[in-house]
């Protein structure tokens, strides 16, 4: 009987701490309005950030417990689940206050009205334009910008001394080379990686959704027609030629690279830890069509909780503290991505790479943040593995039965 | 203890003297005090669920424990709170959700979507300059806004528009005191946090001039609201264009002509999410197929590896072989790997062109073991073969070591050979034994999600097709893929709710038919 009286007790337990965590919140707000509270004990803010980054909010983090006196919480996360949690977690109010994401979760996350609007005010101009322009919907700003990503030809120099003019160039270069692969380009296996491949489908021009003039897309679909088309035949070509697989992913790629197996790869910043000991130079994607080679840009950000209770605490943090140089500086430093107020970007760029990777992503275009993205994502790699692994035996129908299958998704 | 309080109970002694019920009125004095602690936690948040749950267990508890009638709920309760809490109540949420449009574009309540779509449309006047702010009270505790405006102070609350303040003190830039106000220190400030941010200062008595607000208490920005929420209509007005929104049954604000705002709110929506998975064309048909791969896979799983491991467990069982113990622990080594970790390490090997398996085994042969349809099962049934024998060796070795001898002794009299002893003594015997945990391990494999998701990910993919769905997709994964968690696809929590439901009731009718047919098989050992 003890030990049923033992495991009552141990339920008892669990159900009162599943009625705490249910009622943390409120207890919280009650507590900042309760007159009889500490002044200085004002309230604390909770922030989600992932494992690269924990060490450099903490810095900010820290500088702002000292002059408010607020209690900062980092809650480290699993960057892969930050987004399904946040939008779970937040109506529940259980959620954080801020939280670290990316851009081109703002699309779902408005539409679910999880996050507030930052009014950056006048410190909006100190930031890289693209950076603000990837966070703002609709003419709102919903985040405060930290790095900026994109993804550019990185070349061995070793192997190859110059940079290729155009994409032949490229090729001729990696054969001249005599390496295992003329170039390599990362597919996710038979699930493709859109992603990556995506300048050489702009340099057919066919992007992914129409562009507003202010560069924000519209939901209405431009990959298709003559220009899809022309891309997706390409596609087919380079698979026969073995230039494509699905069976280079990402780690058997950056391997290949870091091996020497082939003096140019496709890909981000992310990768350069694995090719420390390699001599590196960055150039412009080469074109296959005949318009320029734009890879996406992504940005990096952190974003406000619409059921925060400590909005004011939030929006403090972020725009006093968050954006300044110092602060920026300590999270490129963690996580060597280019930082997205300019100064900082300044700074960084005395790095030949790192301005590599800027000057790309100069003439890059940011990915789209429309909740509609998420529909596309997964057709559009398939697609194209599908071409040009030789799957699919005519490129064109393919990809016209792609777009019409994420027309009826998008319904 | 035990049994001096179960002879009391029986007799029916009202003996409460002993130290066993001392420890009981502790430990249940402990559940009571946590218990109402957790009534007053989901009271202070108004769970109103949680804390009828709570009280009821409580009630029950305290019932339970101090009656003499319930010998047996004594022991059944705690197991019986668990599987109400944790199955249950899993089950009866699934169930809801089923029946609701929850996913994307439909998060949250009603409540929640209308402030998100208020904040979102409340926008910046353009060209009005950053103002210098400070958070001021008047004498009867009413809040309002000092801001700084081309050098000169000004002072407005919710109700009285901003007017000049000349007699303020102004320092940096920002007021620092003003006559007849008392200014907030940061402290303050942060404590009221809440009434500071829905704060808007009209900046003059024309509503269209917009008003101040303030995210940070430091600076204030003017502000006019797009959307205009009418509380006792119940509408959205857009104030550019005059278009009303009413709420419609989807959940959403929707217009005259059709036109609806962005973020909307769950409802429940009936059989919808059921009428979409078998009904609608784009869902049906590789619901079916996958529906039909998913018996075959969990029904030839547990075959197979029942086969192998029997087998396994009747050549090692010989008591002539040597080194049975060597054997016997290498034959478990496949088990003692996480399954994940294995299923991934395979996928790996069975890469087309980088795989050991290609590359080594075969001599460089191409074989499209995880792209092409049919050799993709055929992996994902060899991989689990490899992952789930060991498991159906060590039951069947157990199983056997049991068999009596005696049994053997009357068949070798009898003149039964090894194939009819096998056939009418062993495999019987060890069916009757092992039946429930194969039906078991059928409930498992129906929805062994990881070994899916590791080794294919459900691929390679339906040509034709509509929705992201593959040849190796079980229904588990595929509830996966359509509630859209990966960020692959939009969230519909909903119709993967509905699927689950499906699931649900498949696995526990053919459990339930299994372990008929079981009882009928100890009738006839």
């Amino acid at each position: 009987m003890r030990r049923s009286i033992l495991l009552a007790s141990a339920l008892a337990t669990t159900l009162a701490l599943t009625a705490c965590g249910s009622g943390e919140s409120s207890g919280d707000s009650t507590a900042g309005g309760d007159a009889s509270a500490e002044p200085s004990a004002s309230g604390s803010l909770t922030v989600w950030v992932d494992e690269t980054r924990e060490a450099a909010v903490q810095a900010a983090a820290e500088a702002y417990e000292e002059e408010s006196g607020v209690d900062v919480e980092l809650v480290q996360k699993n960057y892969e689940d930050i987004r399904a949690d946040f939008l779970a977690q937040v109506p529940t109010g259980e959620g954080p206050d801020i939280t670290v994401g990316a851009h081109d979760w703002l699309g779902t996350f408005t539409t679910n009205g999880v996050v507030a609007p930052v009014e950056l005010g006048d410190k909006a101009g100190e930031f890289e334009d693209v950076a603000v322009q990837a966070f703002t919907q609709d003419g709102q700003v919903y985040g405060l910008p930290y790095a900026i990503e994109n993804i550019a030809l990185i070349r061995n120099t070793e192997l190859a001394p110059e940079a290729p003019a155009s994409y032949d160039d490229m090729v001729a270069a990696g054969e001249k080379a005599g390496t295992k692969f003329p170039f390599l380009i990362q597919s996710d296996g038979d699930k493709g990686d859109p992603y990556t491949f995506y300048p050489f489908q702009t340099s057919f021009g066919a992007p992914v959704f129409e562009q507003n003039d202010d560069g924000s897309y519209r939901p209405e679909l431009a990959l298709g027609g003559e220009n899809g088309e022309a891309f997706a035949t390409w596609l087919a070509e380079q698979g026969e030629a073995g230039l494509l697989s699905t069976d280079i992913t990402y780690d058997v790629a950056v391997e290949a690279f870091a091996k020497g197996r082939s003096p140019f790869i496709i890909g981000g910043p992310w990768m350069l830890e694995q090719f420390a000991d390699l001599d590196l130079a960055i150039d412009p994607i080469p074109a296959p069509g005949d318009q320029p080679a734009q890879p996406f840009v992504g940005v990096q950000g952190f974003y406000v909780s619409a059921q925060s209770e400590n909005a004011l605490l939030a929006n403090d943090f972020l725009v006093n503290y968050l954006s300044t140089e110092e602060a920026q500086t300590a999270l490129f430093e963690a996580g060597g991505r280019p930082p997205a107020l300019t100064a900082a970007a300044d700074a960084a760029s005395s790095d030949p790479i790192v301005a590599g990777f800027r000057e790309v992503g100069a003439d890059a275009v940011p990915m789209p943040s429309i909740p509609e993205m998420d529909a596309v994502w997964s057709f559009w790699g398939v697609t194209e593995a599908s071409i040009f692994s030789g799957k699919a035996d005519d490129p064109v129908k393919a990809w016209d039965k792609m777009v019409s299958d994420i027309e009826g998704a998008l319904g | 203890m035990f049994r001096a309080r179960y002879k009391g109970a029986v007799a029916g002694s009202g003996t409460f003297s002993g130290a066993g019920f001392a420890v009981k009125l502790v430990l249940i004095a402990l559940v009571d005090a946590l218990g109402v602690f957790g009534v007053l936690a989901a009271w202070r948040a108004g769970s109103w669920g949680i804390l009828a749950a709570t009280v009821a267990l409580l009630v029950a508890a305290n019932w339970v424990y101090f009656t003499k009638r319930s010998l047996p709920l004594k022991y059944i309760l705690p197991g019986l709170a668990f599987l109400l809490v944790y199955q249950v109540y899993v089950v009866g949420y699934t169930g809801y959700v089923a029946f609701t449009n929850y996913g994307d574009g439909h998060n949250s309540t009603k409540e929640q979507a209308i402030d998100a779509l208020l904040v979102q449309n409340e926008r910046r006047v353009e060209g009005s300059p950053a103002l210098p702010l400070t958070v001021v009270e008047s004498g009867d505790g009413e809040l309002g806004f000092a801001v700084v405006e081309d050098g000169a102070a000004e002072v407005g609350t919710a109700e009285e528009p901003l007017a000049p303040a000349p007699d303020a003190t102004l320092d940096g830039g920002t007021v620092t005191e003003v006559p007849g106000w008392t200014v907030l220190d940061r402290p303050t400030v942060l404590q009221r946090q809440d009434e500071v941010t829905t704060l808007r200062v009209p900046v003059s008595d024309d509503a269209a001039d917009g008003s101040v607000r303030t995210q940070d208490a430091r600076t204030g920005y003017v502000f006019q609201p797009v959307l205009e929420y009418d509380e006792a209509a119940d509408t959205m007005t857009d104030a550019s264009t005059g278009v009303v929104y009413t709420p419609n049954d989807d959940g959403q604000f929707e217009s005259a002509d059709g036109e609806t705002l962005p973020v909307g709110w769950r409802v429940t929506v009936g059989f919808e999410n059921f009428a979409t998975a078998f009904g609608d064309e784009r869902y049906a048909g590789p619901f079916v197929k996958i529906l039909v791969w998913t018996f075959a896979f969990a029904v030839l799983s547990v075959v197979t590896t029942f086969a192998l491991g029997m087998f396994l467990a009747m050549v090692f069982n010989d008591p002539r072989l040597r080194g049975r113990k060597v054997y016997r622990t290498l034959m478990i080594l496949p088990y003692a790997m996480p399954g994940f970790l294995a299923a991934l390490l395979w996928s790996g090997m069975l890469n087309k062109s980088f795989g050991v398996i290609n590359q080594v085994l075969l001599g460089g042969a191409a074989v499209p073991w995880l792209t092409d349809p049919w050799l993709a099962k055929l992996s994902v049934l060899g991989v689990n073969l490899w992952l789930g024998f060991p498991y159906m060796f060590l039951i069947c070795t157990g199983a056997l070591q049991s068999l009596p001898g005696d049994v053997y002794e009357a068949a070798r009299i009898d003149g039964a050979g090894k194939w009819r002893t096998w056939r009418s003594i062993t495999m019987p015997l060890l069916l009757v034994a092992t039946a429930p945990l194969l039906i078991s391990s059928f409930a498992f494999n129906f929805n062994n999600f990881t070994l899916i998701k590791m080794l294919t990910g459900g691929g390679p993919r339906f040509d034709d097709a509509s929705v992201p769905l593959g040849h190796t997709d079980i229904l588990i994964s595929m509830v996966y893929n359509v509630s859209g968690l990966d960020g692959s696809a939009p969230r519909d929590y909903g119709l993967a709710s509905a699927l689950s439901i499906v699931i649900f009731v498949v696995v526990g009718v053919i459990s339930a038919i299994a372990f008929r047919q079981t009882r009928k098989l100890e009738e006839l050992s």
